[in-house]
């Protein structure tokens, strides 16, 4: 019977010669069943969560495949050659500049002949350090070592090398924050310290000859 | 002596797809003209893009959106108490939402994410894995500034990844500011997409330094559906089937 009380009723009168105590587990039952119908209907109007099992197998396969994929990828190498090309292709447009063709030409002419030359070269490679020096102190990044840069800024005749070691200085103060080229640059720069001192030398020895 | 053979990677004895993309191809630029990120690539749309979780977000989940939403700019982090997706996106069109990214967890980590572009775009459902937060990433970089990053999309040949990559491209605002120095990087390789986040600096000419600030995760698409989210009446552009797309250990479909 669609009436619930009326259904009680209703085995009340079916089971009328049955102990009471077996009545009454009846209409329990019949209790629940109509319950539990009832929070169905109510369930299904609202939104379900939908369980979607794993698949232990098929779970580790793509675990196992996207570490490989990752060892494949060498992300690091490719972000590093995509940038460069972005700078290749000047998307950056005029905010990096790098002296290149007067530095590799600076470095390799290292003759009496050509210091005038050079000495205008390096006029324009101080602008132009200095340019990209100011641009990267304006971003407060973590590089702190520009103080340093600038004290070495002084003398005219060895800029080359004090360039060269400063430009490591820094790519060594850069490279705290970053796990890779951080042996090969310590390295280095002990490395150039040993030239420098050797070259001085010599020259020590010839004057106090 | 023989000369030195190439060795044989995954990616040489990729079955060939041929669904992928040639740059010159006219119907493929056609379409990108006229699909649904027209707008955004002729800049007329700003993205604006809201993230959300499924129910009852965890710890590392809440974390996760936060960061995130650090990551991608003009967002916003909203959480949903049982509120019905089919009723969160009218209201999200009206308040000029662009995108809606919906971060599904389980066991209290993050493992699926759900982006769908919102004025009637395309929904990709992703299963995300390996998600590392902030403060477990090995660096000593500080946290993302609010500039624009730039977007790098790695290695997405065929139509499909084609796609995909807009979709990605589309979460960011069109102008990179340089002075921000930071990179959004989308890498697929082998159906995975990897999402890294650096602060770059150059050197010199020829070299660069990148450190790695920001979340990290790992997806891989599920489904990609036409309209919006619908689970039952989409139409689904794509499904990962697994019997049958995952037979050849060679066959890519990103």
């Amino acid at each position: 019977n669609k009436n619930y009380e009326k259904a009680l009723e209703e085995i009340d009168e079916n089971l009328i010669y049955w102990p009471r105590f077996i009545r009454h587990k009846c209409k329990q039952r019949f209790t629940k069943i109509t319950q539990y119908l009832i929070r169905i209907r109510k369930l299904t109007l609202k939104r379900q969560r939908k369980l979607v099992p794993l698949r232990r197998k098929i779970e580790r396969r793509e675990k196992r495949r996207e570490e490989k994929a990752l060892i494949a990828a060498q992300l690091d190498n490719a972000i590093e050659k995509e940038l460069l090309e972005r700078l290749k292709q000047d998307t950056y447009g005029d905010i990096y500049n790098f002296p290149i063709h007067a530095f590799d030409k600076a470095l390799q002419q290292q003759d009496a002949e050509s210091e005038s030359e050079s000495d205008a070269e390096k006029e324009e490679e101080d602008e132009e350090d200095a340019d990209n020096r100011e641009f990267v102190e304006a971003d407060d990044s973590d590089l702190s070592d520009f103080e340093d840069m600038d004290k070495l800024e002084t003398s005219s005749e060895e800029e080359q090398e004090e360039e060269a070691e400063a430009e490591k200085k820094a790519s060594r103060s850069k490279s705290k924050g970053k796990t890779p080229l951080k042996g090969p640059a310590r390295r280095k720069r002990p490395y150039i310290e040993i030239e420098y001192e050797e070259e001085t030398e010599p020259s020590t020895k010839t004057k106090a000859g | 002596a023989p000369p030195k053979a190439i060795p044989k990677t995954i990616e040489n004895q990729r079955v060939y797809d041929e669904t992928t993309v040639d740059p010159n191809d006219e119907e493929v630029a056609f379409d990108e003209a006229t699909d649904e990120f027209a707008p955004y690539f002729n800049r007329q749309t700003v993205p604006k893009i809201l993230i959300t979780t499924s129910d009852r977000p965890r710890g590392r989940t809440v974390r996760f959106c936060e960061q995130l939403s650090t990551v991608i700019p003009n967002s916003h982090v909203y959480y949903r108490r049982g509120l019905a997706l089919k009723r969160i996106i009218p209201q999200c069109i009206a308040r000029d939402f662009t995108d809606l990214i919906v971060i599904n967890e389980d066991r209290k980590i993050p493992n699926g994410l759900v982006l769908s572009h919102l004025p009637d775009g395309p929904t990709a459902h992703f299963r995300m894995s390996s998600v590392r937060l902030r403060k477990e990433i090995k660096r000593k970089g500080k946290e993302p500034t609010e500039h624009v990053p730039e977007v790098i999309l790695n290695n997405f040949t065929t139509r499909l990844g084609h796609s995909i990559g807009r979709m990605f491209a589309s979460l960011f605002p069109h102008d990179p500011q340089f002075i921000g120095r930071q990179v959004a990087t989308f890498h697929n390789q082998r159906d995975y997409v990897f999402f890294r986040f650096h602060r770059y600096i150059f050197k010199s000419e020829k070299k660069v330094g990148i450190q790695e600030l920001g979340p990290r995760f790992t997806l891989k698409l599920r489904s990609l559906q036409k309209g919006t989210f619908d689970s039952k009446f989409g139409e689904y552009e794509w499904i990962h089937k697994r019997r049958e797309m995952d037979t050849s250990r060679r066959k890519f479909h990103l």
